[in-house]
């Protein structure tokens, strides 16, 4: 491991919000984090970008010049137009000359932001801003890239302009880490873990999690809720037997994602 | 009665700006009905037109057969995204508040909010004030369910727990209406409904939708991808990592072209599209006419 975090824990107030957490961040590679809200995905990149001190563990990052952070909220000036946004994080990275302009109109092209280039940030659909947060992430193109839920609510068509900024970014050299509420996100990664409430439920390669769902799942048609280790799939519902023996009339399926993410949350759950 | 809610080409303009353009829409008993359409595509003002806060500029709204009015907004429940809780009163305090707004006699707060009954909305996280915005919604065995973007935000379980409420409340015959940007949750409606700029795009089933549509698929050595990814995008081709292999748009002579000029060993294939795909591809299509 390159950068990232090794069986870091945090707490706050006895509470414990990360449990011993361990997230790769190496180069050329995109390691997503998948969890839901209060999983505690946030605060494992405060800790990785050095904005939180944790009470144990090991966190390796480059020098905070090399670090590129987006956080969940923010990330650009509302009252900046585009083009002051990107000129105002050129002068706080301190480029100049040529490299200045060629990253600024760049990022200005990946981003499909040059029509917007005069538009305040503040007045951007929630997709272009989130575009413009990353791509001033990447102006001084860091070596770590770290991004917190960057497309949650964004729709498909930005969210796809968003992957490939992140995914070029990795193919050009970065390390780059990224939260997600979005299963099928964990598509785009090189390295999953799968976070909930501050402990890891699974992690590895997208492949690797699937492999290595437990047990059986199946597939049962009907109103009523099969059972408590039993949740929504459309119409139908999925079942999981722990042991691996599902109940009679239950179809087995090859679980997808989203099954491998829902079975390793009720294994948690259950202490299994 | 088969249809609950019902847009004919339904119009609505702001000014110069026609945020809703002759749009149809219905919603049966029973039927989940997923609203898709990126940022601006004028689901939330369609969603208001059929809720009876904005009336359209043309066409024809109905609820239960008639046009929206304070009848019928008692048997709609409404989740907007916002969620519409009262953050600085509690669970419990919400729960009664919306029985009294109905006129309902007092019920108790159902179990799956009932542990969380004395604390303040605000303190409570993002899912669970889902699941509190859910059960308030439902307290009154609404009709028809208007949900927009019901699981922003939540996990995996807890969107799946929110499923299972709207699947129960459809089982029972209620109508559903949900937004989302979430493409695997539009897959677990039993009918979609694209819009962009105003108008339905397409709809049908997730079948019906992507039925057709294609994408190409590149398979190379792990060694060779980053590259493959780096010559597709220089390219402009629209590329995006897919697990172990790369999707493109494209066609898949011109894709195969341009990696084996590039040195690049590859086995480039035509898959089915999905749903993701579909649906930018659909959005992102210049306008017909």
């Amino acid at each position: 491991m390159t950068w990232g975090l090794a069986d870091v824990r945090v707490s706050r107030d006895k509470k414990i919000i990360l449990a011993g957490v361990t997230v790769p961040a190496d180069p050329s590679r995109v390691t997503v984090v998948v969890g839901g809200d209060g999983a505690g995905k946030s605060t494992c990149l405060r800790v990785l970008v050095g904005l939180l001190e944790p009470d144990a563990g090991t966190v390796r990052r480059p020098g905070k010049e090399r670090i590129g952070y987006v956080p969940a909220t923010a990330g650009l000036y509302v009252d900046l137009t585009v083009a002051e946004n990107l000129s105002f994080a050129a002068d706080a990275y301190r480029l100049s000359g040529s490299e200045r302009s060629r990253k600024v109109s760049e990022l200005l092209e990946q981003t499909g932001l040059g029509r917007a280039r005069h538009r305040l940030g503040g007045h951007l659909s929630g997709g272009m801003q989130r575009k413009l947060a990353v791509g001033l992430a990447l102006l001084h193109s860091p070596e770590l890239l770290v991004l917190d839920e960057p497309t949650t609510g964004v729709d498909p068509v930005s969210r796809a302009d968003l992957w490939r900024l992140i995914s070029r970014a990795a193919v050009e050299g970065a390390a780059v880490v990224v939260t997600t509420t979005y299963v099928n996100e964990a598509t785009r990664a090189a390295s999953v873990v799968l976070l909930e409430a501050g402990q890891v439920l699974a992690s590895g390669t997208p492949d690797d999690i699937l492999r290595n769902v437990p047990g059986a799942v199946g597939r049962q048609d009907g109103a009523g809720r099969p059972g408590p280790l039993s949740w929504r799939r459309g119409n139908s519902w999925r079942v999981w037997a722990p042991a691996g023996r599902l109940p009679d009339g239950v179809q087995l399926v090859q679980p997808d994602f989203e099954d491998a993410v829902v079975v390793a949350a009720l294994a948690g759950e259950t202490g299994g | 009665m088969d249809i609950l809610a019902e847009a004919r080409q339904a119009t609505k303009v702001f000014g110069t700006f026609t945020a809703v353009s002759a749009v149809d829409l219905t919603v049966g008993p029973g039927e989940v009905v997923g609203l898709l359409g990126a940022n601006g595509a004028g689901k939330t003002t369609l969603i208001r037109l059929l809720l009876g806060l904005l009336r359209p500029s043309q066409g024809d709204i109905r609820l239960f057969g008639s046009a929206p009015s304070l009848a019928t907004r008692r048997h709609v429940g409404y989740v907007p995204q916002t969620l519409g809780l009262y953050a600085g009163l509690t669970v419990g305090e919400n729960w009664a508040f919306t029985a009294a707004a109905f006129r309902l006699a007092a019920t108790p707060v159902p179990e799956v909010i009932a542990h969380r009954k004395n604390e303040l909305v605000a303190g409570l996280p993002l899912g669970a004030q889902r699941q509190v915005a859910f059960a308030v919604a439902l307290s009154h065995r609404p009709e028809l369910l208007i949900l927009d973007e019901p699981t922003s935000g939540v996990g995996p379980l807890g969107s799946a727990r929110l499923w299972e409420e709207i699947r129960q409340a459809a089982g029972q015959r209620a109508g559903v209406l949900v937004t989302t940007h979430n493409m695997e949750e539009a897959g677990q409606c039993d009918r979609l409904v694209v819009m962009s700029d105003g108008r339905v795009v397409a709809s049908g089933t997730v079948a019906e939708i992507t039925g057709g549509r294609q994408a190409v698929e590149v398979r190379c050595d792990d060694r060779d991808r980053d590259r493959a990814f780096a010559v597709l995008d220089a390219a402009s081709f629209p590329v995006q990592v897919h697990g172990e292999a790369l999707r493109a748009g494209g066609t898949a002579p011109a894709v195969a072209e341009l990696l084996s000029r590039a040195g690049i060993d590859a086995a480039v294939t035509i898959v089915p599209a999905n749903l993701e795909e579909a649906f930018v591809d659909i959005v992102t299509a210049p306008a017909a006419g």
